[in-house]
């Protein structure tokens, strides 16, 4: 089953002064369960990608369909709303409510949701043992290190039960041992629980971990391999 | 709506220091625009009081057309009926008969204008508590022919105990009013305007003096609460027969006084307005502060799921609970400063070059802080709303955030 469609992505920066063509009519479908890298060099355009699949950005020409849903067409409030409830985000840099704990980030996205406290609670109390951090939940961002901030981003991300997980170069500040134990913990959830990753890297051993490996360079798609792992 | 509350709750104390940096601009806010006001109220209640309170009485009642030519022509006499008021007026706790004419005063080469009073020792005493105000000497014993004079007089005549004034006047029908009395004691009255005029003869005394026996010119009264002055007035013209008598509060009397309170108000408004303004920066600089290091939170929060009407309305709501501290505890800061102020006043009296410039404007120059309820709720008031209103620039930040370029920060 399709779950992510995009056609004829463009976007360009800059367009009045110094144009730079992050995005040259990319075409992209990922189905549901896949655990696909996107690669490339810096400036290649996986960001812009990410964040335009994620609706955090328009694209200039082009269309987004998520789960048959144009959300090009949605207007801001309603794609809030459609990023809240079907799209999971893991980031770079973690990006952690610095003045919250650790379950409270979790539970965040089920706040706004409106779930009752119970649900959250339980749901996840089980994210954070999943991720290796029962032992945290009450510790702030401040107060852990880089791998387990991460994976407290993945549980946020996963606490709502989005369709699928976008994960922009999710272990570039990691050392290998916190890459090896996130990668691991993806990789489980995508087996047992069907979750959809797509994450952009630069990474070697992220992009040994992929079933499917999309690369661009200067915001085209070059190469889309797939790999039986 | 409970989440959003519930969040802005949480996230005040999550973040204690900048929390109590907003709160603390909004407190010293509060603390500011209070004293002001409360030292600009205070120092005309205390002009009007010098004024009002201690001589002229919030209600006189005169013969008709009395106020406007200030005849002792139209002097009259204080019939039972005028000697009942008090008995008969709700809120009139007493009520002083006066015989009050221009006067000239001389002694030796020196000579200056007065207003001679003549008062009823013990009456007079109870509403201007005049006996209090005796600064060298003593207050009249019966039925003596002596004369109390204010400080201000006493200097410019060079007078002092003991010293004879000789008083020149014309008095009730045109007969010719002298005098000569021995000066039984200085009274200092807080109005400088007062206190350079007022001459004092027990009233039969002066009754004599101006040929007018038996006769007075005003009835001034003394009201149990400032605030019933418009029922007494009401009740007062509705009972007196006004064709003989007119009844006027003290706004009629001396509207220079009103008008120049109004003046000096507005002028006040317009330093308030520049208070509130500096206090406005104030605290508008600790919300773009918060607003500008938060942008990078605001970003994810947009990003994850969060709309920016919500998240606007909890920072929104995040202020608003930190302008309520900060407008409560500066409530509370306000009552012993204030309270101190109005137990301390600021006094320029040493300074006499000042005293003299405050003078010429009819003040004393002594300052004391208004201790009233009132003043401390406005200005809580005020402040919090101009809190409340400079909350709303996370709206206008929120609404142009772009979470991606946010989350780079």
């Amino acid at each position: 089953m399709i779950i992510l469609k995009a056609t004829g992505l463009t976007k360009v920066y800059n367009p009045d002064t110094v144009p730079v063509h992050a995005l040259r009519g990319v075409d992209l479908e990922v189905h549901e369960g896949e655990f696909t890298a996107i690669v490339g060099p810096s400036g290649s355009g996986k960001t812009t990608l990410l964040n335009i699949i994620g609706g955090l950005d328009r694209p200039d020409e082009g269309k987004v369909w998520i789960n048959g849903t144009d959300i090009s067409t949605l207007s801001e409030n309603r794609l809030i709303d459609f990023r809240r409830d079907n799209i999971g985000f893991v980031f770079q840099s973690y990006n952690l409510i610095p003045v919250l704990t650790a379950r409270e980030n979790a539970e965040f996205v089920m706040l706004l949701q409106g779930r009752p406290k119970a649900e959250r609670m339980a749901r996840t109390g089980q994210l954070l043992q999943e991720v290796g951090l029962g032992d945290k939940m009450d510790y702030r961002p401040t107060q852990l290190s880089g791998g387990q901030q991460q994976r407290v981003a993945v549980a946020r991300a996963l606490a709502p039960k989005p369709r699928f997980i976008l994960a922009d170069e999710p272990t570039a500040n990691l050392d290998s041992v916190s890459t090896r134990n996130l990668l691991d913990i993806m990789a489980r959830l995508n087996e047992e629980e069907n979750v959809t990753f797509l994450f952009s890297t630069h990474d070697q051993r992220v992009i040994e971990r992929a079933r499917r490996v999309i690369t661009l360079e200067d915001g085209k798609i070059v190469s889309d391999e797939t790999f039986d792992r | 709506m409970k989440t959003l509350l519930v969040l802005a709750w949480r996230n005040i104390w999550r973040n204690k220091r900048r929390t109590w940096i907003t709160a603390a601009s909004i407190f010293f806010a509060v603390v500011l625009s209070t004293l002001m006001v409360s030292i600009q109220k205070g120092a005309w209640d205390r002009m009007e009081e010098s004024v009002v309170n201690y001589y002229f009485g919030y209600i006189q009642i005169h013969a008709k057309g009395y106020w406007n030519d200030r005849s002792i022509d139209l002097a009259f006499a204080e019939t039972d009926s005028l000697r009942a008021i008090p008995e008969r007026v709700p809120g009139v706790e007493t009520t002083v008969p006066r015989l009050e004419s221009f006067a000239l005063a001389a002694r030796g080469d020196n000579t200056t204008g007065v207003m001679v009073v003549g008062i009823d020792p013990e009456r007079e005493h109870l509403m201007t508590r005049l006996k209090d105000r005796i600064v060298a000497g003593s207050y009249f014993a019966d039925g003596e022919a002596a004369a109390l004079i204010a400080e201000g007089v006493a200097e410019r005549l060079g007078l002092s105990l003991g010293d004879t004034i000789i008083l020149l006047s014309q008095g009730y029908h045109g007969v010719n009013a002298a005098g000569k009395y021995p000066v039984k004691g200085l009274v200092h009255f807080g109005s400088p305007e007062l206190n350079k005029q007022m001459v004092y003869l027990p009233l039969p005394v002066a009754q004599y003096f101006y040929g007018a026996e038996g006769l007075i010119t005003s009835i001034a009264l003394k009201v149990e609460d400032k605030d019933e002055v418009p029922e007494v007035l009401e009740v007062l013209r509705s009972s007196l027969d006004t064709t003989r008598y007119e009844v006027m509060d003290w706004h009629e009397m001396m509207p220079e006084l009103v008008e120049a309170r109004a003046v000096d108000t507005a002028g006040n408004y317009l330093m308030l307005l520049i208070l509130y303004l500096i206090v406005s920066f104030g605290i508008f600089g600790t919300i773009l502060m918060m607003t500008a290091e938060r942008s990078y939170e605001f970003g994810v929060l947009v990003a994850i799921g969060m709309k920016r009407l919500q998240l606007s309305v909890e920072v929104w709501l995040e202020i608003l609970f930190i302008a309520f501290l900060g407008t409560f505890l500066g409530f509370l800061a306000s009552f012993p400063v204030v309270y101190w102020f109005h137990t301390h006043p600021i006094d320029f009296t040493g300074n006499k070059e000042m005293a003299e410039t405050y003078a010429r404007f009819g003040f004393e120059p002594i300052f004391p802080a208004a201790f009233e309820p009132f003043v401390f709720l406005s200005q809580a008031m005020v402040v919090f709303v101009i809190t409340t209103i400079l909350a709303l620039y996370p709206f206008w930040k929120i609404g142009r955030l772009k979470p991606v370029e946010a989350m780079r920060h």
